[in-house]
């Protein structure tokens, strides 16, 4: 049985956006306890390679996991001790980051670009679920890795806002010296955030090189973490909203392939340059940017009051 | 005798160039209200903020109940039943008050469930008698509301060392007479409480006791029965304090400014300002009473050119300047002392030279062409300090640094220096010291006197009575009634400020 092409449509979207998810993710853990990496395109690469070469030499694709979520974390550990611990500018930090990443996965990638990944993650059908018309097909039928991602939706959600630990870690991204005189460690809490954020953000890359792709390619995120930072915004700092802006970008960034795997039956579509529905997540990235900036400021919501601002005790 | 709940023996703080605390003294009893006075940068916060464990001191001890201690973070304080108000509150806006109470504390399980912990903290206010609404969001709560939150923050948390920094400041007479009952029903209690102030009077009327600190250094603890207003100030002075006379019915000059049927929208939305008609002459000081946020920051904003006009007209010697920019009205001659120094008026972390040039940075004093010439600012710089006495450690010094006096005798500074024609200002001595306060007022008076037109807005109504020529009170976006300096009356006033209307409140705010 052929699935009607929405179906396909949507369920390519999951897939292309659960990069963009892990990313955005570990970026609302960081951003909520107020500091700002701009980093995650650097960690998103350094996971990806590391992922890579961990699944080639192992052999098996969760060593692979392990390794991306250690090398983003010790990236966003690089982070955190510049700009919570030495109160480096956190823009700074987070683009030297990036650069740093970047040259670093090609590096570390160079004997191994065209390798095949010996154990690609594979789409695993959820028993009962998929069952389900269209959503188990859109949502079901994928690897663990995007289960995984539902999971961490959840979790970091009744985390960020039904916890202590969410309550005390937004209220030292909103107001850290409230949060130091109620006895909350405003560092620590920092630094936990930053890092756990940077190894979501290796995640995504390691999603990328062993399950979209997979492979690995110099540069292979593509501006994916910085899609990933807007997405934030989108979301004003909500886990639930960022699934849903994810697998948006997705859909967006997927549409290329599917209007050219049409061929004729793209109708007017199919003279569209491929260039131009190249560019079309960076353009939905800047108008998105634009509405959702203009919409925050009008309502109360939005920016964690002390985002991107070192704190220290006895300045005042 | 009881043993102390607090004794800090032989405190010493250093900051870079400045020594806030030296050799300090401190002795707080439980079940006393101890008042800590001194003048702007006496180095009161600093002692209080090493009490905390906020600071950590260079030198001396400190017991808690006979026992020495030693913090090396707030937690450590809080442990020991130590909670502080601060100047400016920490509070997280976007919370809720209830959150606001519990977060950093472990005592409510791992799951927040928000309802049960605001029915308990509902239940928890009552019983101390402070009524607090736990989900309400603190932006949406006034100064005086905010501030019972952070005092039942502290209950909340067992402290029965409880430390108040300034904290009628921002409060109305009446709202300061509350907080003081209610603070006397905690000492009741057997709790000790520190209360930070420069207010005399209130120290005399409130406190059991009463130390008093000068330049850092530790003066003397005072006895409230024993002592007086005199002794006070002496101590914390060390010089006679007098206020300029005012020198009332001066010749009235022309108009200067003009409102008109103004009408203007405040932060939420609503309508701050209603179809407001006022009119300032030169030469004359016009006072607003009025209980803080009935419109005055919005008056002030709307002269200023940082607010738009809704409806209604500004007029400025005769000519329209409605909806002008702020910097036409700078160039109109139009002067703004604002509220928040260090929010609108100063930039905290540029030092005292970029500050002093903030609004004259085009002229050729300091300026040739694009560039600006650094020489000259800080002749400029040094000029401002040495006439307005600012205490600092140089011209290069973030302004943040400066205490709450200093950076008001800056920012007038700048301002008088440009040599305004109008003069908006806003509580202009709040936080300040008497010493402070006295010249601020005299500056203010030297003004009018050279044919100024000023717009004093203030909540204490001696302060306008003294100054003013004529005083309008403001309720709810609108003028109740003006009234001439010989109709000067408290009872009047305060009536007025309740928001009984005057007959013909308008027709004389529009004619006169
Ligand atoms: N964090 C800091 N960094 C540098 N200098 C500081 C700091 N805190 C206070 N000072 C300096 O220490 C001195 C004492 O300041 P402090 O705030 O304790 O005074 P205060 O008595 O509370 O004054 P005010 O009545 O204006 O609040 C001032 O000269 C101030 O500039
Ligand atoms: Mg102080």
């Amino acid at each position: 049985m052929k699935d009607p092409l929405i179906v396909v449509l949507l369920s390519t979207a999951v897939i292309a956006g659960t990069p963009l998810l892990f990313a955005a993710l570990g970026e609302i853990l960081s951003e909520r306890a107020g500091v700002l990496n701009l980093g995650v395109e650097g960690m998103m690469l350094v996971g990806a390679v590391s992922g890579y070469i961990a699944t080639v030499q192992s052999g098996n694709h969760w060593v692979g996991v392990i390794a991306a979520l250690g090398a983003g974390g010790m990236m966003a550990a690089i982070h955190a001790f510049l700009s919570v611990t030495l109160r480096a500018n956190q823009v700074v930090s987070g683009l030297a980051l990036t650069i740093f990443g970047t040259g670093l996965s090609a590096f570390l990638g160079k004997g191994y670009i065209g390798r095949p990944v010996p154990d690609v993650f594979k789409p695993v059908e959820i028993p009962v679920l998929s069952r389900i018309p269209y959503a188990g097909k859109i949502l079901f039928e994928h690897d663990s890795l995007v289960y995984l991602s539902f999971l961490l939706v959840i979790m970091i959600w009744i985390i960020v806002f039904k916890t202590r630990w969410g309550l005390n870690l937004r209220a030292v991204g909103e107001n850290p010296a409230a949060a130091d005189s109620m006895g909350i460690p405003v560092y620590l809490t920092r630094y936990l955030c930053v890092i756990s954020g940077g190894m979501l953000a290796g995640l995504g890359g390691a999603y990328l090189s062993l399950a979209y792709a997979p492979t690995w390619v110099e540069n292979m995120t593509s501006g994916r973490g910085w899609i990933a930072v807007a997405l934030v915004i989108f979301a004003v700092w909500h886990p639930g909203k960022a699934i849903v802006g994810a697998y948006i970008f997705g859909g967006v960034d997927s549409l290329g392939f599917h209007i050219q795997a049409m061929g004729d039956k793209a109708l007017f579509l199919k003279d569209v340059s491929p260039f131009f529905l190249q560019m079309l997540p960076y353009i939905l990235t800047i108008i998105v940017l634009i509405i959702v900036t203009s919409e925050t400021k009008k309502r109360r919501v939005g920016t964690p009051a002390s985002l991107g601002l070192p704190y220290d005790r006895e300045e005042r | 005798m009881t043993t102390p709940l607090v004794k800090m023996v032989s405190i010493t703080k250093r900051f870079p160039g400045v020594t806030a605390n030296k050799d300090i003294y401190f002795e707080l009893r439980p079940g006393e209200i101890h008042a800590l006075l001194g003048e702007n940068g006496a180095g009161k916060s600093t002692l209080m903020n090493i009490l905390t464990g906020l600071y950590m001191p260079d030198e001396g001890d400190i017991y808690i109940r006979g026992t020495k201690v030693k913090f090396s973070s707030p937690r450590g304080a809080i442990e020991s039943g130590i909670g502080m108000v601060h100047q400016h509150f920490r509070l997280v806006p976007t919370f809720s008050v209830a959150e606001n109470v519990i977060m950093g504390s472990g005592d409510h399980g791992f799951f927040v469930n928000m309802k049960s912990v605001e029915e308990k903290l509902a239940r928890f206010s009552g019983e101390y008698g402070i009524n607090v609404m736990p989900g309400s969001k603190i932006w949406q709560l006034s100064v005086g509301e905010q501030q019972r939150v952070e005092i039942v923050k502290m209950l909340y948390r067992g402290t029965n060392i409880m430390i108040l920094d300034e904290p009628t400041a921002v409060l109305t007479p009446q709202e300061s007479r509350e907080l003081f009952a209610t603070l006397r029903r905690m000492a009741d209690m057997g709790k000790g409480i520190i209360v930070i102030s420069h207010k005399i009077q209130e120290v005399l009327d409130n406190a059991d006791r009463i130390t008093v600190l000068r330049d850092g250094r530790y003066v003397d603890t005072f006895s409230g029965k024993d002592t007086d207003s005199r002794k006070l100030t002496m101590a914390m002075v060390d010089r006679d304090i007098s206020f300029g006379q005012n020198l009332a019915d001066k010749p009235k000059g022309n108009f200067i400014l003009r409102l008109k049927g103004l009408t203007v929208l405040g932060d939420r939305g609503q309508k701050a300002l209603k179809s407001l008609s006022l009119n300032l002459c030169k030469g004359e000081i016009l006072g607003i009473a009025g209980v803080a946020g009935n419109g005055q920051k919005e008056l002030a904003e709307v002269i200023a050119g940082l607010r738009e006009v809704a409806a209604g007209d500004i007029e400025v010697r005769g000519e329209r300047f409605t909806g002008k920019s702020a910097r036409a009205m700078i160039d109109a001659g139009i002067s703004l002392i604002p509220e928040d120094r260090l929010g609108t008026g100063l930039v905290g972390p540029l030092n005292i030279m970029e500050n002093s040039i903030l609004k004259n940075y085009r002229s050729g004093e300091v300026a040739s062409g694009w560039f600006i010439n650094w020489k000259r600012v800080r002749e400029y710089a040094h000029r401002l300090v040495d006439k307005f006495d600012v205490k600092t450690t140089g011209v290069d010094a973030p302004v943040r640094m400066l205490s709450g006096g200093n950076l008001q005798k800056l920012l007038l500074a700048r301002e008088i220096t440009n040599d305004p024609d109008v003069i908006v200002a806003v509580y202009p001595v709040r936080g300040l010291d008497v010493g402070a306060i006295e010249f601020v007022r005299n500056i203010l008076l030297r003004q009018r006197d050279t044919g100024k037109g000023i717009l004093l807005i203030s909540e204490e109504l001696e302060e306008l009575f003294m100054l003013s020529d004529r005083v309008a009170v403001i309720h709810e976006g609108e003028i109740m009634g003006i009234l001439d300096r010989e109709d000067f009356d408290l009872e009047r006033v305060g009536r007025l400020m309740a928001g009984e209307r005057e007959e013909g409140a308008y027709e004389r705010a529009a004619n006169r």
